[in-house]
């Protein structure tokens, strides 16, 4: 787990936890279920190595909570 | 995408008052990209509004804007654009608020063709007042003043906007919002009084009542029973009903309003200096 | 302006406005067509975009409320003209012209009603409407022309008086007056005083749209001059943002009326005559005063003490005027074509000190100086 999260960066997929209104689009709409729900219905990060990048999470979610970095080279 | 809305959006106003899982969010997001494309001048660029949950929108949105009274968003946006043309003018509405009390006004300002882009968040519903249907509700769904379905027939918002003489039409969804920033930006681009649809979800008080499911369903929904013009080409109208055509519906060319009330200055100041001599 | 204008013209009262209008600087018009009031709509298409300026007709009389107050925004001085039913339809945006600030002038002339009523004919029904029309508390600006050269120059003041409070105001005429023609001579452009709003002394980093100065009047930006900002109907804070503060709320509401009622001696204005000695005065405005005017002369021919006052701004209502009055008037008779609405202010004003009687006609027919005359000698 810590060894994909590096590899990825840690703020590679940003969750903006106060803006979050837990509408759980991000996680129905995410490919590879990269996201989940938490205890608080909030959204977060359970399969960071996962994401492609797609950006579907982020353009999808109305509430501008979640942002995806640029990958380094 | 956070560069754009530190760019144009007032964050000190976020997080937005719109209920988990509604698409205005998503259609605001699809519009700040659209105008960081078109490269407009926040100083030069006005945002209008009428009232309702989408009409909210302006309020976020680090520009001139103008939050109107319920319907009259195109009657205060036609003024503002003919006192000033080289401002660049969107007019954001809802259903009711753009086809029920602003029926008059947005059916004027297509005929006109004012250089000026409307776009209409499109959930079905009234929102705000907790869900009565409007002009864009289909038949036979459930509202709060529709407790037994609704009889009335709705409005299809992009006839109704070609037949009143809008020169571009586009409709996307909030799940197509790669589109939907594309079509809003060709509907900036185009000369004259461009209307783009979004179809946006009301899981609170419409999905809810009508068994749509949360607004992650109801997004999905969206992709379900999209077709794009290309494939609507080749169905038939049996296989259209219940499905959201998308893309660009329509476009003209016509003359543009302020263009021609400059012709107007014109006549008038030859005329005027002729009387004189 | 060329020489024409100088000269003495027969002029109507709605031409008289129009170029009013054109001399205060009104550069847009947005209108719907109305009885009586039409023959601004007229000039001002023809002579609007002489000067640069821009006319639109539109849909209905709401979208020209609308569209004036959009116009404003973005730096034009503008103005619209209606009647009756029309003024009605204008009820909505004129609250939004008042809450969000916005110089604009709504021309109203008055005709019979309620409804469609006599639309030829005229009235002076919307008195109260002129006040109360829209929702909520809210202050109002009200001028009322009695002559066609009055019609000009208090076309002129509206103008100044919206530009200068950020308020819209009603220029409350009658079919009488708008219809009227007479002798004027129009002053020449640079003896017209034409007052223009303020404008920031900050930079846009430092402007609240809605932050007051002294006078209780915030400086105003217009669209597309750097300064971004939210104009809303909401109750707004400083910055123009939407606020359901309670404390919010009031300040603005109170803020509002301030600004007008702080000034009431720049914005109060009254013709009086042989008041001074008045044990009867007559209350008459609009196309009254002229017929109130007449039977005043006679009266005094008559050798009865009889004065006028003829309220120039009717909102605010000139309290004052009427107040010191009282103090040796034994009886006012107010003379107006509605069934009394100015009669109940004076009576307010007047608090029983004197009688307080109505000279009142609601059959599309102007109030003839007999019957004021036979009013003036009932009692008295």
């Amino acid at each position: 787990m810590n060894k994909a999260l590096s590899s990825l960066g840690p703020s590679d997929i940003s969750i903006k936890s106060k803006w979050c209104k837990g509408c759980r689009i991000c996680v129905a709409i995410c490919p590879k279920k990269v996201l989940a729900m938490d205890a608080q219905h909030k959204a977060t990060v359970v399969n960071p190595e996962a994401c492609n990048r797609c950006r579907m999470c982020e353009t999808h979610c109305p509430d501008f909570a979640i942002e995806i970095g640029v990958k380094e080279t | 995408m956070q560069e754009h809305l530190e760019t144009y959006l007032r964050m000190e106003r976020l997080p937005h008052i719109w209920c988990p899982g509604c698409g205005n969010g998503i259609v605001l997001g699809s519009l700040v990209k659209a105008i960081h494309e078109l490269g407009y001048d926040q100083d030069k660029t006005v945002i209008v509004s009428g009232i309702g949950c989408s009409s909210r929108a302006a309020g976020y949105m680090d520009f001139n804007t103008l939050h109107t009274t319920h319907g009259r968003a195109l009657a205060f946006a036609t003024g503002v654009k003919l006192a000033k043309p080289e401002l660049k003018v969107f007019v954001l509405m809802g259903d009711g608020d753009a086809t029920a009390i602003g029926g008059n006004h947005f059916i004027h300002a297509a005929r006109r063709n004012m250089d000026m882009t409307a776009i209409i968040f499109n959930n079905n519903i009234y929102g705000m007042t907790g869900g009565q249907y409007s002009p864009l509700t289909p038949e036979d769904r459930r509202a709060t003043t529709a407790p037994y379905g609704t009889i009335e027939r709705n409005f299809d918002l992009a006839e109704l906007a070609k037949a009143a003489g809008a020169t571009y039409v586009a409709r996307s969804t909030t799940y197509h919002n790669s589109l939907l920033t594309r079509l809003m930006v060709a509907a900036a681009r185009h000369k004259g009084f461009s209307v783009v649809e979004a179809i946006t979800a009301c899981p609170v008080a419409y999905g809810r009542r009508n068994k749509l499911g949360d607004g992650a369903d109801m997004l999905l929904a969206q992709k379900e029973n999209a077709v794009t013009v290309k494939q609507a080409e080749s169905m038939g109208k049996d296989e259209l009903a219940g499905k959201i055509v998308i893309g660009e519906l329509y476009q003209a060319e016509a003359p543009e309003y302020t263009e021609l009330y400059q012709q107007i200055i014109q006549r008038a100041q030859a005329r005027a200096s002729k009387g004189c001599n | 302006m060329s020489q024409l204008v100088n000269m003495a013209r027969l002029m109507q009262g709605n031409e008289a406005v129009a170029e009013g209008a054109l001399a205060a600087g009104i550069r847009f018009f947005a209108g719907y067509p109305i009885t009586p009031s039409t023959e601004v709509a007229e000039i001002l298409a023809e002579r609007l975009p002489e000067v640069g300026g821009k006319f639109i007709q539109m849909e209905d009389e709401i979208a020209s409320m609308a569209a004036i107050i959009g116009a404003s925004l973005a730096g034009v001085k503008s103005l619209t003209a209606t009647s009756g039913p029309g003024f009605s339809l204008k009820q909505e945006n004129l609250g939004y012209a008042t809450m969000a600030e916005v110089p604009c002038v709504v021309v109203n002339v008055q005709r019979s009603g309620p409804s469609t009523g006599i639309p030829t004919a005229p009235a002076q029904g919307d008195v109260m409407q002129a006040r109360w029309g829209t929702h909520g508390d809210h202050p109002a600006i009200a001028l009322c022309p009695a002559s066609v050269a009055e019609c000009f120059d208090l076309t002129v003041r509206a103008v100044n008086f919206a530009e200068k409070y950020r308020t819209p105001v009603i220029l409350l005429m009658d079919e009488v007056i708008g219809h009227m023609r007479e002798r004027v001579v129009l002053p020449p452009a640079d003896q017209v005083m034409v007052v223009d709003r303020k404008k920031p002394a900050v930079g846009p980093d430092r402007y609240y749209a809605y932050r007051p100065d002294e006078d209780g009047v915030p400086p105003m930006a217009n669209f597309g001059e750097g300064y971004r900002y939210h104009v809303t109907g909401l109750v707004h804070d400083e910055a123009g943002n939407p606020s359901t503060n309670p404390k919010i709320a009031e300040q603005l509401i109170y803020r509002l009326h301030n600004k007008i009622d702080s000034r009431l001696d720049e914005i109060v204005a009254v013709e009086e005559m042989e008041t001074a000695d008045a044990e009867v005065v007559v209350v008459a405005y609009g196309g009254v005063a002229r017929s109130a005017r007449r039977a005043v002369k006679e009266a005094r021919q008559a050798g009865l003490p009889v004065g006028l006052i003829r309220p120039i701004t009717i909102w605010p209502f000139p309290e004052q005027a009427i107040h010191q009055l009282a103090d040796r008037a034994k009886r006012f008779v107010v003379a107006e074509m509605n069934l009394g609405q100015l009669r109940g202010e004076v009576e307010r004003v007047v608090k029983g000190r004197a009688m307080v009687t109505g000279v009142n006609r609601v059959d599309g027919e102007l109030v003839t100086p007999a019957e004021i005359l036979a009013a003036i000698k009932e009692v008295g």
